[in-house]
């Protein structure tokens, strides 16, 4: 457990469930970010532009915060391009398929106690840590 | 108007708490969904306190008629569990399970510029269009 970071962890989720609660309470909205991000695609969407601001909110809060150089974030991301794709369509296609993913399922859906999200939390948890233990464990892949 | 600036707001410290958290690093993650190794388990104490945050704010938050900012609140359209589901969930849990990336911390790792977060987006993006293109629904 070398790697635990328990204040940082308790503070940036202290904000992610303030930012959940904040839009709820203003746009009347669960903050789960691959329903902004794929409902964009919707033939039903008619609003793109407060889910567009809301995705650039994603990149600009870490901007502001990453440009002051205090409490920098040291960041791996695996290099191996065809991986990252295959990765990035299962996600696009299983969030989707599955209505939420660690937003929306994992924290909005768990806080309104959702036996549909917890189903949900669970499985992808699961299916995550078997394919982690797979890769590292069993064909000896990453660190 | 008013909507999109607040959700520019909310998205904003959505993402800032991503940061604090240090989830918008793809190693911290799989740190903590990599149980049979140097097991890190600063996510579940990142859920716990996104959860314990938000749960008693949205009561009170949900006793209000309507939203700030707009006429209602959106109701989750089902609550069941169906093999969609659950077929999805665990899609997403390998891709999430290869890379380390979810959606939001995908969209946050972007400051950074790196070739193999960018190519996760743009597939991730082209797979939730691939999905809505394939589950169009029939008229």
């Amino acid at each position: 457990m070398e790697n635990f970071t328990p204040f940082s962890a308790l503070a940036g989720g202290l904000l992610i469930g303030l930012s959940s609660a904040l839009f709820l309470l203003l746009n009347g909205r669960r903050a789960g970010i691959s329903g902004i991000a794929g409902d964009l695609f919707s033939f039903r969407c008619v609003n793109p532009g407060w889910r567009l601001c809301f995705l650039a909110g994603l990149v600009l809060g870490p901007l502001l915060i990453g440009k002051t150089g205090w409490l920098p974030v040291d960041v791996q991301v695996n290099d191996s391009l065809p991986l990252m794709a295959a990765a990035g369509l299962l996600v696009g296609y299983g969030t989707s398929l599955g209505s939420g993913c660690t937003s929306g399922h994992g924290i909005c859906g768990l806080a309104r106690l959702s036996k549909r999200s917890l189903a949900a939390t669970l499985t992808f948890m699961l299916s995550a840590g078997i394919t982690v233990y797979i890769a590292r464990h069993l064909l000896g892949a990453g660190s | 108007m008013v909507l999109a600036l607040s959700a520019l707001l909310c998205g904003t410290l959505f993402g800032l708490g991503l940061y604090v958290s240090q989830m918008i690093n793809p190693g911290k993650v799989l740190g903590f969904l990599d149980v049979a190794g140097q097991w890190d388990p600063s996510l579940l104490l990142v859920m716990a306190s996104a959860l314990a945050a938000l749960m008693p704010l949205q009561w009170f938050i949900l006793k209000r008629s309507r939203p700030v900012c707009t006429d209602s609140f959106q109701a989750p359209a089902t609550n069941s569990i169906d093999s969609r589901l659950l077929a999805g969930a665990a899609l997403f849990g390998i891709g999430w399970g290869l890379s380390g990336f979810c959606p939001g911390p995908a969209f946050s790792g972007l400051i950074y510029g790196l070739q193999g977060n960018i190519v996760f987006v743009g597939a991730m993006l082209f797979g939730m269009w691939l999905f809505h293109i394939l589950h169009r629904p029939k008229r």
